[in-house]
């Protein structure tokens, strides 16, 4: 958003710097933003600026030229497309950019700006576009390059492609729960003339006659929403498995079976209510555990990251476009400006400059010449370049590290979840309390033997038990969602209290992607032209221009003639009457054998052809860097892996108080290694990474955390995304896990009292139908409501409950 | 009294509707996205008629 004192952009709202352009008697920070809003506004589409102010996403102007003729290929048509017949296509995309009611309202009316849109309709929880379109009138590349032009980028992948048709949703934990609330419903409204006290308000020819009901709206409950406790806890068993799900089948079993008893021989009203209430509540407990965030993806892996065609060249420099699983071993293929390496490869042709930062963790681009060898990844910078495909893409050196490591993960013994170590003690506890009391009663009392045999299996169905740690964890799970931190699972709040030791990549994880430290100290310029230097990068959009131009004090408004801009090389003009010349070595003095990228970005300039020196770019560590670091460290382990150089070593040991556990260079599979290491040592891993090159550690580790600038774009696969402008607040979250531990902890000593009181009063043979209905329901409302409210309130008191809204 | 359990099992009717209806509503996916609904209601609505698809 816009700072004080500066003029926001009517379309995106962004900060107008260096100056608003004007247009329409409004600012826009840019020339993308403009050319978005005339678009709309030539179409009456300007209720999208009435329904929120400035609703869109800065547009980074960008010219679509080819990028998306793979469109046109009929086999990949067919295969993005969700349904096609008769000249109407109906298709379906992810759009990480949908935030706010414009952005439904515009897609939702994309027919008033392009002929031939049938039908639009946003899914907003999934961010999901499904588009209804004339074939003849707009073809699929056009679609999706108006989507483009105003500025909802959609987001196609192999990955994207291919999980198509697998999407299903599964709604069956719904109709359980409603089929079990209702039958719930039913059967305490029947139930409730039995306890009323005597009895002498309504015939006993009724109440029977309500039992049967009962009977047959107990049958679905058990036979269709509880199933699924029978048959997980048989699985378990034949596993030589105790889940929590044994002793609650044990119980649903128990009442099902004495009740249907009771009623059958007309012996007593039975405890059918208490069977619905139980099945009810475990749902609602499992309904709540299953809540994820749909939007985003914990399971993406390389195929995600990788485009969904390549360009080949054949023999004859012509060029085809094929899907990307169709290239063959010595296939020639272009790679434009900005376009991944798909397959390891040989380059034959073109000067490659590709960035491996997401790949290796190397902040800074390569430069390869032809006859190099490429690995698959990088992103060509500047020109286009040709290779000839070496391996496939399944087998190429990063995609290889993926598929054969995911299936050798080394589990760690010491994570076993705190309710499956007590299921086990407590169900051995529950047989031995129910046989013991039928033993006693045999030689008391025969009748009663049977009576309290089951009573105990009744009452010791520890429901409040199995909901105390699905609401603890899901709370807590919310609570950092609202803050910026995503779980994959409830299951991980657990994992995290657990961890002793955490790992750090370098690059992009504890460094920001795009903001730099900024040293003149190789510069032989006085300030004036300094600001000269400023005035020449005002001109680029590119970041280093920018983080150059941002460092400035005062005002710069020199003018610039002849600004060029050779792209992934640098920039020149000239300055009050100085040719001055910005970028790498070979771009402002061929002849220079300085070492480009030894301690960082060097950005070299040159003074009327004259070299100067060079200003010293470093990737800015995060904020609040220091502190989080220096928290941890009083009580974890931590250790760094970077794919970088030694640059930063000083720098780094500094924070962390010493360099034993920092290690450099680092290949991909080296981290793997690392951290396996350290798992076979005993060690509780929490691996913090952000690009494909940790995305074998963060499988490998206990609890892998991947940090995001953009939580809805790719990220490798992992169990927790951190939006990376909360990284400061890491700490609080693994702080808060342990206190969400402990509050499970005590509720399960809550429920435990509650089964205490139950069972004793049942191995007495005390136990009554309206005893059972009331203490069941009430043990699990007082569990449910005291982990809630206490995760909630404390997550208050410290400050971390409050909502932070992702910038966008 | 037998006419309570008439009118029992008329409740029961008319109570299985409601559960198949909050079935249907389920499958139709009428709680996916509870916002986008929540918004689009209060768009003006100024839309053409859809086109007749063939």
């Amino acid at each position: 958003m816009a700072k004080e004192g500066s003029i926001a952009c009517y379309h995106c709202g962004e900060d107008c710097v260096p100056t608003p352009i004007p247009f329409d008697s409004k600012s826009f920070c840019c020339s993308g933003c403009r050319t978005v809003y005339e678009i709309l506004s030539q179409n009456g589409a300007c209720d999208y600026y009435d329904l929120n102010t400035s609703p869109g996403i800065k547009a980074n102007s960008r010219e679509t030229g080819n990028r998306y003729a793979y469109l046109d290929q009929e086999e990949i048509r067919k295969e993005i497309l969700e349904f096609s017949d008769g000249g109407i296509s109906t298709v379906k995309f992810f759009i990480p950019g949908i935030h706010c009611s414009s952005c439904i309202w515009l897609l939702e009316n994309l027919g008033k700006l392009q002929k031939g849109i049938a039908q639009s309709h946003v899914n907003f929880a999934k961010k999901e576009i499904s588009i209804t379109f004339h074939d003849d009138s707009i073809s699929l590349r056009q679609l999706v390059e108006l989507l483009v032009s105003v500025n909802y980028i959609p987001e196609i992948s192999m990955d994207n492609v291919r999980k198509k048709t697998k999407r299903k949703v599964n709604n069956s934990i719904y109709f359980r729960l409603g089929v079990a609330g209702f039958c719930f419903g039913n059967i305490m409204l029947f139930s409730f003339p039995e306890y009323l006290a005597g009895g002498d308000f309504i015939e006993g020819v009724i109440v029977t006659n309500l039992r049967w009901f009962n009977l047959i709206f107990s049958l679905p409950v058990i036979l269709y929403s509880g199933n699924i406790y029978i048959i997980s806890a048989w699985k378990g068993i034949k596993k030589n498995f105790i889940s929590i799900d044994v002793p609650i089948a044990l119980g649903i079993l128990a009442l099902f079976l004495r009740s249907a008893y009771e009623i059958l021989s007309n012996s007593g009203p039975g405890f059918m209510d208490s069977l619905a209430g139980l099945v009810f509540f475990l749902l609602i407990g499992k309904w709540y555990q299953g809540k994820t965030y749909e939007a985003l993806s914990f399971e993406r892996d390389y195929e995600s990251y990788f485009p969904v065609s390549v360009t080949v060249l054949n023999d004859d420099g012509e060029e085809t476009i094929i899907p990307l699983g169709k290239i063959k071993i010595g296939q020639r293929i272009l790679i434009r400006n900005q376009e991944l390496i798909p397959a390891d490869g040989l380059l034959v042709k073109g000067e490659g400059n590709l960035d491996y930062s997401f790949v290796s963790g190397e902040s800074n681009p390569v430069n390869k010449a032809t006859g190099d060898r490429i690995f698959a990844g990088g992103r060509q910078l500047g020109s286009s370049i040709e290779i000839i495909v070496e391996k496939e893409v399944a087998q190429s050196y990063l995609t290889e590290l993926w598929n054969r490591e995911t299936h050798e993960k080394f589990t760690n013994p010491k994570i076993t979840t705190l309710i499956s170590r007590i299921s086990k003690r407590f169900t051995y506890a529950v047989i031995l309390i129910s046989t013991g009391s039928a033993i006693a009663w045999f030689f008391i009392d025969p009748s009663v033997s049977i009576n309290a045999f089951t009573s105990v299996l009744i009452v010791a169905c520890p429901c409040a038990l199995a909901l105390s740690m699905p609401f603890a964890y899901g709370n807590t799970m919310r609570i950092f969602g609202r803050n910026g931190f995503y779980l994959k699972e409830t299951q991980v709040v657990e994992i995290l209290s657990n961890i002793d030791t955490i790992v750090f990549d370098k690059t992009g994880t504890l460094t920001q992607n795009d903001d730099f430290d900024i040293s003149w100290d190789k510069l032989n310029l006085d300030a004036k032209e300094r600001e000269l230097i400023m005035a020449l990068a005002k001109q680029s959009t590119h970041p280093v221009s920018s983080a150059i131009y941002k460092s400035r004090t005062g005002i710069i408004n020199q003018t610039v003639e002849k600004f060029e801009e050779i792209v992934s090389q640098g920039i020149s003009g000239i300055v009050e009457g100085n040719t001055i010349k910005l970028g790498s070595s070979a771009f402002v003095n061929t002849n220079s054998t300085a070492e480009q990228n030894a301690d960082g970005n060097r950005v070299f300039v040159s003074f009327n052809n004259e070299l100067n020196g060079y200003i010293l770019l470093k990737n800015k560590y995060r904020q609040g860097f220091s502190n989080v670091i220096s928290l941890l460290g009083r009580d974890y382990d931590l250790h760094v892996l970077s794919g970088d150089n030694e640059a930063e070593r000083e720098r780094l040991s500094e924070v962390f108080g010493s360099s034993k556990n920092m290690f450099f260079k680092q290949t991909p599979h080296d981290k793997l290694e690392y951290v396996r290491k350290l798992k076979l040592k005993g060690a509780t891993v929490l691996m913090v990474g952000d690009g494909l090159n940790d995305a074998g550690a963060l499988q490998e580790s206990d609890l892998g955390v991947s940090i995001a600038d953009d939580v809805y774009h790719f990220s490798p696969a992992c169990d927790g995304i951190l939006d990376s402008g909360r990284f400061e607040t890491l700490g609080n979250f693994i702080r808060f896990s342990k206190t969400s531990v402990k509050i499970v902890k005590f509720s399960i000593l809550i429920s435990l009292l509650y089964n205490i009181t139950g069972t004793t009063i049942a191995a007495f043979g005390l136990l009554t139908p309206i005893i059972a209905a009331i203490l069941m329901p009430l043990s699990s409302v007082t569990v449910v409501v005291f982990v809630t409210l206490s995760t909630s309130y404390l997550a208050n008191k410290r400050g971390i409950s409050k909502r932070y809204s992702t910038p966008k | 009294m037998g006419v309570l359990i008439l009118l029992i099992s008329f409740s029961i009717v008319v109570a299985v509707g409601f559960l198949l209806a909050f079935i249907w509503s389920v499958r139709t996916g009428q709680y996916d996205d509870e916002y986008g609904d929540s918004v689009r209601i209060l768009f003006k609505d100024d839309k053409p008629d859809p086109p007749v698809s063939m």
